[in-house]
């Protein structure tokens, strides 16, 4: 049976395949407006209609395309939201096949949050990682190879993780393959496998390396998208399944502070913002992992600032390196002059990050804290708050600074080529700028979205704003005491993705230098030992089969030869002889029968 | 563009903004205790001694750049071209 339901997905891959027929110009950019537009129609149609649709019957599974639920909505809406802005903001880039890879990836991604079971979701899940990769290729670096080889490698490898999982649940469970809540009460390795394969794509330590190396060199137009979609698609997804997973809540907070801790040492602003999404999500994880209804609005409220905030620093930072070619704050500073808009735009996602008051991330980080702290898991609250000073001590100080104030280190060339980005740029900056307060200032825009509606919580009280002030007001001022720290150095930080880039290398260096050594060694030992020998046992071989062997055979032969010699002797060829011959022989037999 | 012109204007009396920041600063400590005394908000005790998210704050953030620096010049940091070996 098959539901008459359009998925918004359908809309953008459609779309995505009739894009490379767009060349024109004055063609294709309404169509790259009217696309993404189209598809946040539908999203808001979809989510209308709360319920199950698009249910296929493929070779007797019962595939579910279409679950629309309190948790699909809001995730729906803020992902097709973004791709509205994200394609503004690349609406410059010629390359019609880098925004094809963008609108399957956010296709993907909304086919993971609308399905219902292990295998669409499986499918939607891998054409995120197949298609994303292209958005690191497409920056044409000496480095861009490698990098989203080594992206597309892991989420691979991720991938394998979530299938083997949800096939041993298949068999355990007796056929269940729908994609709902997992007994984390009593985990099993299927549970482990499904959660691997989940954390890795929301880059929870030991599984994130590779986030900081895709998107700090992803295309200008392709880290916007990318540091939206796949972590938070993730996030959906543990959510989803993962909620109240204890383990889950340490590897939040370790995460929100290994982002902090990574981004101090950082020297390319898009790399210290890819650490600050690790650090992010690890809020996102926490609230998984403590999985309350207040902790799962936490969840999901931040999950929806953060693609907005970020989003917005990405198109900021993005717009420095798309005007001037640079990102690392060594080769930049004092630009404030030259790209006054930029900065205000970047400022707000910095302010917002943060959880300024009036600003996104004060109604949405606040929530899982708070969640916390009601569960009486004061270690993760202190911690968490703890983290939200780092958060704005780089996103809200070090960004901001150091490319638009600080030190001028531009070269001539570099200062020459800095202004404010082109218009369809400011534009999706000013769009994004405009939620990031709109959510900050109007609680209903995004809290009358959130999955659990009874489990009330209001930001705005006298405690949590005194709170919120005194830290951040004094960690801005042990930015500015200890400026001199914090000076960036054009060093890179090593990490654990050290174990598979270097460790590519040791195997290679095992295989050249002991492999290969020993190869040569038994090679040459064999030379001297191993085929005198043979070659002397050959030639005895040789010399029986050739006069034993033969010898026999050919001995027979010849015997067989003579006799036919002889007998030959006695045929003339001419038919009367040989009746002659046979009838004497006939004769005297008969004769010797009768007569003896 | 206005924006630029307030900077400089902010930048070249510099020292007359980092006094009103520090006032600030005292202000926002000062109101911050008085807030938490008072309010049944604050989830622990040590949440309502005098200034202690403002401690907090500061320490957090000498406590971060501190460690990462020293981890980082424990042998984190390396050379850019590290791995082009």
């Amino acid at each position: 049976m098959i539901d008459f339901w359009m998925h918004p997905s359908a809309i953008l891959i459609v779309g995505a395949l009739l894009l490379p027929f767009m060349q024109n110009p004055v063609v294709r950019r309404p169509f790259l407006l009217i696309v993404p537009a189209l598809t946040f129609l539908q999203v808001i149609i979809v989510n209308s209609a709360p319920g199950t649709y698009g249910v296929v019957n493929w070779m007797d599974w019962y595939l579910t395309f279409g679950r629309v639920d309190n948790l699909s909505i809001i995730f729906g809406f803020i992902m097709s939201l973004m791709c509205c802005i994200g394609t503004i903001y690349g609406l410059h880039v010629k390359n019609p096949y880098e925004h094809m890879a963008a609108w399957i990836y956010v296709a993907g991604s909304l086919g993971a949050i609308y399905c219902g079971d292990y295998l669409v979701l499986f499918l939607f899940w891998e054409l995120m990682a197949f298609s994303s990769v292209f958005l690191i290729w497409f920056r044409k670096r000496q480095q861009s190879q490698k990098i989203g080889y080594r992206y597309l490698l892991v989420h691979t490898a991720g991938g394998l993780f979530l299938l083997a999982g949800f096939v041993l649940r298949y068999y355990a469970t007796g056929g269940d393959y729908s994609f709902g809540q997992l007994d984390v009460d009593h985990p099993t390795l299927y549970t482990y496998l499904i959660g691997i394969g989940l954390i890795l794509n929301a880059a929870v330590p030991p599984f994130h390396s590779w986030l900081p190396d895709a998107y700090g060199e992803a295309t200008v137009t392709g880290s916007v998208f990318m540091c939206a979609f796949t972590t938070k698609t993730a996030i959906y997804a543990m959510a989803r399944s993962l909620a109240g997973f204890d383990i889950l809540i340490p590897m939040g907070v370790i995460m929100a502070l290994y982002g902090v801790v990574y981004a101090v040492l950082e020297n390319d602003s898009r790399r210290l913002l890819a650490w600050h999404i690790i650090s992010q999500v690890g809020y996102m994880v926490t609230g998984v992992g403590i999985g309350t209804a207040l902790a799962i609005n936490g969840t999901a409220a931040h999950a929806f600032a953060h693609i907005l905030y970020k989003g917005l620093l990405f198109m900021g930072t993005g717009s420095v390196l798309y005007m001037t070619g640079k990102s690392k704050f060594t080769e930049l500073g004092g630009l404030y002059k030259k790209m006054p808009w930029t900065f205000v735009f970047t400022m707000i996602g910095g302010l917002s990050i943060s959880a300024w008051p009036l600003f996104s991330g004060f109604v949405s980080k606040s929530m899982i804290v708070a969640a916390a702290f009601q569960d009486h898991i004061l270690w993760a609250a202190f911690l968490l708050t703890l983290a939200s000073a780092g958060t704005f001590l780089h996103t809200g100080l070090k960004v901001p600074y150091y490319i638009w104030f600080g030190k001028n280190n531009c070269s001539e060339e570099t200062w020459e080529k800095a202004q404010d980005p082109p218009l369809n740029m400011m534009v999706a900056m000013g769009i994004a700028s405009f939620l990031c307060l709109l959510i900050g200032v109007y609680l209903p825009f995004m809290y009358d979205m959130l999955p659990y509606q009874w489990a009330e919580y209001q930001p705005y009280t006298a405690y949590h704003l005194a709170e919120t002030l005194q830290i951040l007001c004094f960690t801005a001022l042990g930015f500015f005491l200890m400026l001199s720290k914090l000076t960036p150095e054009a060093k890179i930080s090593i990490d654990l993705d050290w174990f598979y880039r270097k460790g590519g290398g040791l195997f290679m260096w095992v295989d050249r230098v002991v492999f290969q050594t020993v190869d040569n060694w038994v090679g040459r030992v064999w030379d001297k030992l191993g085929i005198l020998p043979l070659m002397t046992v050959s030639r005895f071989w040789s010399w029986f089969d050739w006069h034993g062997i033969d010898g026999v055979v050919d001995g027979v032969a010849r015997g067989v030869r003579g006799i036919g010699g002889q007998v030959r002797r006695l045929q003339f060829g001419q038919i009367q002889y040989n009746i002659y011959f046979a009838a004497t022989v006939v004769v005297v037999a008969i004769i010797a029968y009768v007569f003896a | 563009m206005i924006l630029v012109q307030l900077i400089d204007y902010l930048r070249e009396r510099l020292k007359y903004v980092n006094r009103i920041c520090y006032v600030i600063l005292a202000g926002i400590a000062v109101w911050g205790s008085r807030v938490a005394y008072t309010s049944h908000h604050a989830h622990t005790a040590m949440e309502k001694w005098p200034f202690f998210w403002s401690v907090f704050g500061f320490l957090a953030c000498v406590i971060i750049i501190v460690f990462s620096k020293w981890y980082g010049h424990s042998g984190v940091m390396t050379r850019e071209d590290y791995y082009d070996d």
